[in-house]
């Protein structure tokens, strides 16, 4: 083994440069507080190899990108991790990279002979932006097509330059597409790596070339290994279970395909970007390219000039009061911009957002279809009966229930709904789906007390039913579950002059039957 | 004796192999594991089984669906049909199981010959002679009412 080793270092000389690497002199004064730039090499180092994994199996077309990622998620063992990863590790870079600057800037760091050291760094973070904006409308679904065409007509806002941004972009001011895509996805993997690669080299090379910054008049030093590889090892291993836990936790959704003529559909930028997004909405009318562009775009500029603003001596961190505030200021408003980007977002509930994945086969039918299956499944027709080849007209066949019905008893209106799904016409292949699929019991169940209490009388529910009252579908974008249960037990409390009755249901026929009509997709 | 510098230096080690031993381990699963089987795509109708001379082999060209990972795509493929009598009939891919070349029937001696490398297959696609390394592979048949329906292929 020695003897190869050697050969190696013969050669090459890797061995005595990872040794010269490794013996590097950091102040002595380092320790757990200098491990951030370790974790945020870390970070991107995860993006790439989750991001080559992807590639892997991805379709990078409008056609075929949504197909893709499905394929990943639904039938690749790990995919549905690696993805996730991917998605959380952009946040965590982010994270990282920004408490990285925020120390560095506390500290005075910046200062010479280390001012490109920062401006780099600048650079860098820029970089990590610029991925999270491109990745954004990889997987093709709503939120990235609608989230990107907000983008592109931002850029468009740009005085002079607008229209060329966007041409750039690869959009001529319409509904993006085709090339948009493109773009994104070559920046992503082909433009922005090279470039990020380079700067990260060009960083070290400039932290090695100034070393650390020490404390004021720290002369004493100490060696980077192993001592300080060892804490940026921990806390590198931390960063990584904690991105791993989140990614088998909390999954990251897909959303329906993308679709230009859903005009329902609120597109709202990554967390990151939400400041800007709120930004935007403090400043209508022509004071819009303010918070567009002109204010972000100061805010970059002012970032790269944080060295040459302060060019007092370097001092002690509890002697930088200033520094502090100005960072307070910078986390504050970032933060209330944040929260009240937030806390503006519409109905977002458990529903809303259940709703937002692909829909299921049980979820386009109407009640009453729905609720004919369920009692099909109820009784065992099934088990004799195949539901596929039933040619009997409706009356034989509610005559036939009503002495066959293997125990389960149901009123006339609920064995003609069976009947009529049954007889006569052949079922469509979303009625076989459902038959054959996992429909969840809740469903039958909600659908069934739908059926049972006509609501169709006054709702409309997928094309179904008498429009009288509000229609059902896409229920759960305009109201969440205890409004409406409250509207079952009193409705004239919340719609004032409304001519629905009160429903007193049984409590599971009530949280079974608002569970249902909550999932029913716009 | 563990000093303070061997301790690091084990944990680094440590760290450093776990994150990339769960990396590698997450990648080849991915790679590797194939994926997970969508409802196959059924059975295809190939040829009308009266119209099949008893003891002879007859290539058939038909449409299937093919799922290729994310993509379901009709593709065009053909078969070999032994119709051995009214109520059995076996179906052979027409992919040689040496190397994939597309064999041929021989009427006269009544077997398979792949012009690629000789390989002879008999009628029941057992190997004569030739390099091929196992029997000819088979479709899944059913009959229904004389139409031959061909469904998954598999390995004999």
């Amino acid at each position: 083994m020695n003897a190869i080793l050697n050969w190696i270092e013969e050669r090459t000389g890797i061995g005595s440069l990872v040794q010269h690497f490794l013996n590097e002199d950091i102040p002595a004064s380092s320790g757990w507080k200098h491990v951030l730039g370790s974790v945020a090499l870390f970070a991107f180092l995860i993006q790439a190899t989750t991001g080559v994994l992807l590639a892997l199996n991805y379709a990078p077309t409008v056609g075929e990108a949504y197909a893709s990622i499905k394929y990943i998620l639904t039938e690749l063992t790990g995919g549905s991790i690696i993805r996730s990863v991917h998605h959380w590790g952009a946040s965590m870079m982010i994270i990282v990279v920004v408490l990285h600057m925020a120390q560095v800037f506390i500290w005075g760091a910046y200062k010479k002979p280390r001012e490109v050291t920062w401006m780099v760094g600048v650079l860098l973070l820029l970089l990590t932006l610029a991925y999270g904006l491109t990745g954004y409308l990889l997987p093709w679904d709503n939120r990235a097509y609608w989230g990107t065409v907000v983008t592109v007509q931002i850029a468009g806002l740009a005085p002079v330059a607008g229209e060329y941004i966007q041409r750039l972009l690869g959009s001529d001011g319409g509904p993006i597409g085709a090339v948009t895509f493109s773009r994104f996805y070559a920046a992503h993997v082909l433009i922005l790596p090279p470039i990020t690669a380079l700067m990260i080299v060009f960083h070290l090379y400039l932290v090695r070339r100034h070393g650390v910054a020490p404390k004021p008049h720290e002369t004493a030093t100490k060696k980077f290994y192993p001592s300080q590889v060892y804490k940026d090892t921990v806390a590198i291993f931390i960063a990584f279970s904690i991105l791993l836990a989140l990614a088998i936790i909390a999954r990251v959704p897909l959303g329906r395909m993308a679709d230009p003529t859903d005009t329902t559909y609120t597109p709202r930028p990554e967390w990151y970007f939400l400041f800007l997004f709120q930004l935007l909405k403090l400043f209508e009318g022509p004071l819009e390219l303010l918070g567009t562009l002109v204010l972000p775009n100061l805010a970059i500029v002012a970032l790269f000039a944080v060295p040459f603003i302060d060019r007092s001596k370097v001092v002690a961190v509890g002697k930088r009061g200033m520094a502090m505030a100005v960072l307070a200021m910078a986390g504050l408003v970032w933060g209330s911009l944040t929260f009240f980007a937030v806390k503006s977002t519409p109905i977002d509930n458990e529903f809303a957002k259940a709703l937002d994945a692909p829909t299921e086969s049980w979820q386009l039918l109407p009640a009453d279809e729905l609720a004919a299956i369920g009692y099909f499944q109820a009784a065992k027709c099934g088990t004799c009966h195949d539901p596929k080849k039933t040619l009997k007209d409706d009356e034989w066949l509610m005559d036939h229930f009503k002495t066959n019905s293997g125990g389960l008893s149901l009123k006339d209106g609920q064995w003609k709904v069976l009947g009529k799904l049954h007889s006569g016409s052949r079922l469509s292949d979303v009625h076989k789906d459902v038959l054959t699929g996992s429909t969840p019991a809740h469903a039958f169940a909600g659908a069934a007390v739908y059926q049972v209490n006509q609501c169709s009388a006054c709702h409309q529910l997928k094309g179904i039913g008498n429009k009288i009252g509000p229609v059902i579908d896409g229920l759960a974008f305009r109201r969440d579950k205890p409004w409406v249960l409250e509207h079952f037990n009193n409705p004239q409390k919340l719609s004032p002059g409304t001519t629905m009755p009160p429903y007193k249901l049984k409590p599971e026929d009530l949280e079974n039957l608002t569970h249902y009509i909550m999932m029913v997709p716009r | 004796m563990t000093t303070r510098r061997s301790f690091s230096e084990t944990m680094i080690h440590v760290f450093g192999g776990l994150i990339t031993a769960a990396m590698a381990g997450l990648s080849g699963v991915y790679l590797m594991v194939p994926a997970r089987k969508r409802k196959g795509a059924g059975w295809v109708e190939a040829a009308d089984a009266s119209k099949l001379k008893t003891g002879a082999a007859e290539e058939v060209v038909f449409e299937r669906t093919r799922i290729d990972g994310w993509r379901i795509t009709k593709e065009k493929t053909s078969a070999w049909i032994v119709k051995k009598s009214e109520q059995e009939v076996i179906a052979f891919s027409s992919a040689c199981t040496h190397l994939g070349c597309a064999y041929r029937y021989d009427a006269a001696a009544k077997n398979f010959v792949c012009p690629c490398h000789i390989s002879q297959f008999s009628m029941e696609g057992q190997v004569l002679s030739g390099p091929a390394p196992r029997a000819l592979d088979r479709y899944d048949v059913k009959l229904d009412k004389g139409r031959v329906l061909l469904g998954e292929i598999r390995q004999a």
